[in-house]
């Protein structure tokens, strides 16, 4: 049988607010444990949680850059549950009416529906050792904005596609971090399977724990092949039910996270202790004042820069990219330089190393001085790439790069001159049966006098002068 | 003889303090006065006032004797967060816990020149009409040591009652102020929901709890309402709005359309009948207009409180949990360390409040109690404003009976019905005074005047009037 893969994401971003969500504590990552931390975040008896406008201003603008409706009414609930990191044992969310519906990610050849994105209080952290386990509550509190999308994907490429636009999305409109790493940007992924042509959907499992795109797509693919091997068996109804399962990177397996039995009740109810979360119209005026998108400024680079529709959606992937290109063309690099010597030859040389541009040891000013160096022929395209590998090591100058490996290239006339005479004295019997009509020769002159020059000087000169001379 | 004493014999003979035959409180000085206090007369008040709650032990209203500040003596319910003190809500649960912070009503009362001074005993988490469910055992009734102050907030009104404080602070979620002011023949008032900051308040129904003044008079109660009470930035449902202070514009000439409840009456026992009765016949004597009107049946506001507080509560207790304060009884796992510490640590009308809390909150019962209880609510508040439409205050009785007997009220649910005249006001969030109109047997009976929202003027200038007019 035919299946069809039905994907549905939940996406927790952190928002890269000062302070938390509901107090004024600092959001700032790797302090001491605890120290972050007031009675508010700490759901000591009495306290009492206020709501942090810029938090709400950051998920208008999200709900703007996914032509999404912003409600500009809102209100928060409490969901219920008991665990050590969420110190109020109860969870400040908003169930009944988010702040954001509606909206919608494009990818390619598909538009992939967000049914909502709401406002919500991070858990704090456990840390376990082996008798005992410690709790780190500087975590709790900080403001997450958790963007669902409708089951509209059918692959888990699909999937990662959704994932990585709105990843980019988020870093274009400065919301958040968004580090996997990190944690400021956590996947859970409803996965279920149904055979082709079937329009109802069949029973969703949800997959927790992913923090990698890569584990996205493994977890997603495992799930998939258990169900279809469930069903395939004739054991769907007994070993498929609506649960959540966590991904164990290291097996490459989903596992039950409890019994069948002990569905978890959140008791749902309005939270007392806050206000509707109200947005007046100059509020979702401003806030509605987003940056260039992804898409947009994919457009706006093919129609300014006259560059391939591929090459326009490889620069403005990310925002540190479109902006490391940008900086290069304001400095005055070509486009179709720029293009080459950053997503082919820099980003091939950090992938390489496991880093990503906003790691990168050379900056867009310095990529821009060695692809106008090219460009102005003072080095080749070959030396270039040495150049390059240079500076991968070392923190100089392209200048003094250039200067130091030795590879200016020479395109004074007298000096290419003086170096084929050399190469023709001391090869005239070469010389003679070049003119004698083996013409294969002229490949012999041009090698010799490069590597006299040894590579600097402009190939171009070498043939124009060596036939002159010949 | 203390500089204090003199100060306070120079006024009974100046005759200021007249009201007092009816409170039978003969031996402490009012709010007002302690505030005109030197610093020094201010030391040795205190000094009394210590040996005079060391004479009345047996009160059991205080539960700790912690000092802050050298302001003016004011005691504290023991769900109020004080810093450094141990602040424990009557509970098992929070033994051992300090607090590291002051409630904003703490704050505002340091900034006009009153300490907090000692906790006051209360129900349990102030789920009770008796303050017999505290860790810390009952408090006695000030005027008869067999009956109980009434509750939540029994320690806080029995003190005052009883001469051991001068005022204090309590907390109101469906009468925890009014009842026990009327159980101990003092002056007690609940704000509207949002006058007074909660932020320090230990949650009990967060839609519900308002922190209001005990006093011994009508005028106290307007002082001290007025030092707590203004918007704070820390508590989301704090009013943001000017406030006019009371104190400085009571008035007890104003006349008044008074609506009294008639389908509520009959509930009441027969000395509360006839009090009633010969309050409103006082009050129309002072030249007030009385209006007849009828509420919805009190059942009603039995279910939509109690759904609602229970549920409110089920979630304000579960950070109750053991982890990081409080009690904790360690057991084999996560799970078994909540329920043995949770089990321990609270008392049984907790637990059973929690329960029925969960229950209603659970999917597939949300729907039938919690959100019904919410559109009663609203019907409720409906009624109210319609009263309003043609009354300033409405008239009622605080209590259906007077102050029973220890052990009296076994069955919850009598002890819950115990509340009909109360709750219906926090549903609303209105505000409501409660103040002694008379004596039955040696015992006080309250009544209380209730209001329109914000409007804490009108009924302070009532029961100002009222409280006259009875002297």
């Amino acid at each position: 049988m035919d299946f069809e893969i039905v994907i549905g994401l939940e996406v927790h971003v952190q928002l890269n607010t000062e302070t938390k969500l509901f107090c004024s504590c600092p959001t700032s990552f790797n302090e001491r444990e605890n120290s972050n931390t007031c009675p508010t975040c700490l759901a000591l008896p009495g306290a009492l949680p206020v709501i942090n406008r810029e938090a709400v201003h950051k998920a208008i603008q999200l709900g703007t850059a996914i032509d999404a409706t912003v409600n500009k009414h809102s209100k928060f609930d409490r969901k219920n549950y008991f665990y050590p990191d969420s110190p109020s044992a109860y969870q400040i969310s908003q169930f009944y009416q988010p702040i954001v519906e509606n909206g919608y990610i494009d990818i390619e050849g598909k538009r992939v529906r967000v049914a909502r994105a709401h406002l919500e209080a991070d858990a704090g952290k456990n840390i376990h050792e082996p008798n005992y386990s410690k709790v780190d509550l500087n975590r709790a509190g900080t403001p997450l904005l958790e963007i669902v999308s409708e089951p509209d994907m059918r692959s888990s490429d699909e999937a990662i596609e959704y994932l990585k636009k709105l990843h980019s999305i988020l870093r274009y409109i400065d919301i958040s971090d968004a580090n996997m790493q990190e944690g400021s940007f956590r996947c859970d992924a409803n996965v279920s399977i149904r055979p082709k042509g079937d329009e109802k959907l069949y029973t969703r499992v949800e997959i927790k724990n992913i923090n990698s795109f890569r584990f996205i797509q493994k977890a997603i693919d495992y799930e998939v092949e258990r169900q279809v091997e469930a069903w395939e068996d004739g054991v769907y109804e007994d070993e498929v039910w609506q649960e959540t399962r966590l991904y164990d990177a290291n097996k490459n397996e989903t596992r039950s996270m409890r019994g069948k039995e002990e569905a978890a009740d959140y008791r749902y109810f309005p939270e007392p202790d806050l206000l509707e979360v109200e947005i007046s119209d100059e509020a979702l005026e401003r806030y509605s004042k987003i940056p260039e998108l992804p898409d947009q400024k994919a457009e706006r680079f093919q129609n300014e820069l006259k560059i391939s529709e591929y090459d326009a959606k490889v620069i403005s992937s990310s925002i540190e990219l479109a902006h490391y290109f940008e900086d290069m063309i304001l400095h005055g690099a070509s486009a179709k330089g720029s293009i080459t010597w950053l997503t082919v030859e820099l980003l091939g040389r950090l992938n390489k190393q496991n880093l990503d541009i906003s790691q990168s040891p050379i900056d867009s000013k310095k990529l821009c001085s060695l692809v106008k160096a090219i460009e102005d022929k003072t080095i080749s395209g070959k030396a270039g790439k040495d150049v390059l590998d240079y500076l991968m090591e070392n923190d100089i100058s392209v200048d003094d790069a250039v200067e130091k490996l030795g590879l200016k290239q020479v395109n004074d006339d007298g000096a290419i001159i003086s170096i084929i005479d050399e190469v023709m004295n001391s090869n005239m019997d070469k010389v003679e049966q070049y003119r004698g009509g083996k013409d294969k020769l002229f490949g012999f002159f041009v090698g010799q006098v490069m590597k006299a020059s040894r590579g600097s000087a402009n190939p171009n000169k070498v043939n124009e002068l060596l036939k002159e001379k010949l | 003889m203390t500089k204090s004493l003199i100060a306070i014999f120079t006024l009974v003979f100046v005759g200021k303090i007249r009201f007092r035959k009816l409170l039978r409180i003969l031996d402490l000085i009012t709010l007002k006065e302690a505030m005109k206090l030197p610093k020094e007369e201010l030391v040795d008040f205190k000094k009394d006032l210590k040996k005079k709650i060391d004479e009345k032990k047996e009160l059991n209203a205080y539960v700790g004797l912690e000092e802050s500040g050298d302001g003016v003596p004011i005691l504290v319910k023991d769900n109020i967060q004080v810093k450094d003190w141990s602040v424990t809500s009557g509970s098992g649960i929070l033994q051992g816990y300090i607090s590291p912070y002051d409630a904003t009503v703490i704050t505002n009362m340091r900034e006009s020149g009153l300490s907090p001074f000692g906790r006051a005993n209360m129900d349990e988490f102030a789920m009770g009409s008796s303050t017999e469910s505290s860790f810390y055992g009952k408090t006695l009734n000030a005027h008869d040591s067999e009956r109980v102050p009434g509750g939540s907030s029994g320690g806080s009104a029995a003190a005052v009652g009883a001469g051991v404080a001068i005022a204090s602070l309590g907390s109101d979620t469906g009468g925890s102020i009014r009842q026990p002011a009327a159980f101990n023949g003092v002056v007690g008032l609940k704000p509207t929901y949002g006058r007074v900051s909660r932020y320090g308040l230990g949650a009990y129904g967060s839609s519900l709890d308002q922190i209001g003044p005990i006093a011994q008079n009508v005028e106290d109660t307007a002082i001290l309402y007025d030092i707590i009470s203004g918007y704070d930035s820390k508590d989301s449902t704090s009013a943001e709005m000017e406030y006019h202070p009371t104190a400085p514009n009571l008035n007890r000439d104003f006349k008044y359309r008074i609506a009294v409840i008639d389908n509520y009456i009959k509930d009441a026992s027969p000395e509360i009948q006839k009090a009633y009765e010969n309050t409103i016949n006082l009050l129309q004597k002072m030249g007030h207009t009385i209006v007849h009107k009828n509420m919805t049946d009190a059942k009603y506001d039995i279910s939509a409180y109690y759904i609602t507080a229970m549920a409110e509560a089920s979630s304000n207790l579960a950070r109750y949990d053991g982890v990081r304060y409080g009690t904790r009884v360690s057991g084999e796992n996560l799970k078994d360390t909540f329920i043995k510490s949770r089990s321990a640590g609270f008392g049984d009308e907790v637990k059973r409040r929690i329960l029925i809390g969960n229950f209603v909150l659970s999917s597939g019962y949300y729907d039938a109690y919690y959100v019904k209880a919410q559109k009663v609510r609203y019907l409720i508040k409906q009624k109210y404003d319609e009263i309003f439409r043609d009354a300033d205050m409405i008239l009622s009785p605080v209590s259906p009976t007077l102050p029973f007997k220890f052990g009296e009220k076994k069955d919850p649910l009598q002890m819950y019905l115990s509340d009909i005249y109360t709750i219906s006001v926090n549903l609303a969030g209105l505000p409501a005074i409660s103040l002694p109109v008379e004596w039955s047997g040696g015992l006080p009976i309250g009544l209380q005047l209730i209001g329109k929202a914000f409007d804490e003027q009108t009924i302070l200038n009532g029961a100002y009037g009222l409280e006259s007019a009875l002297n």
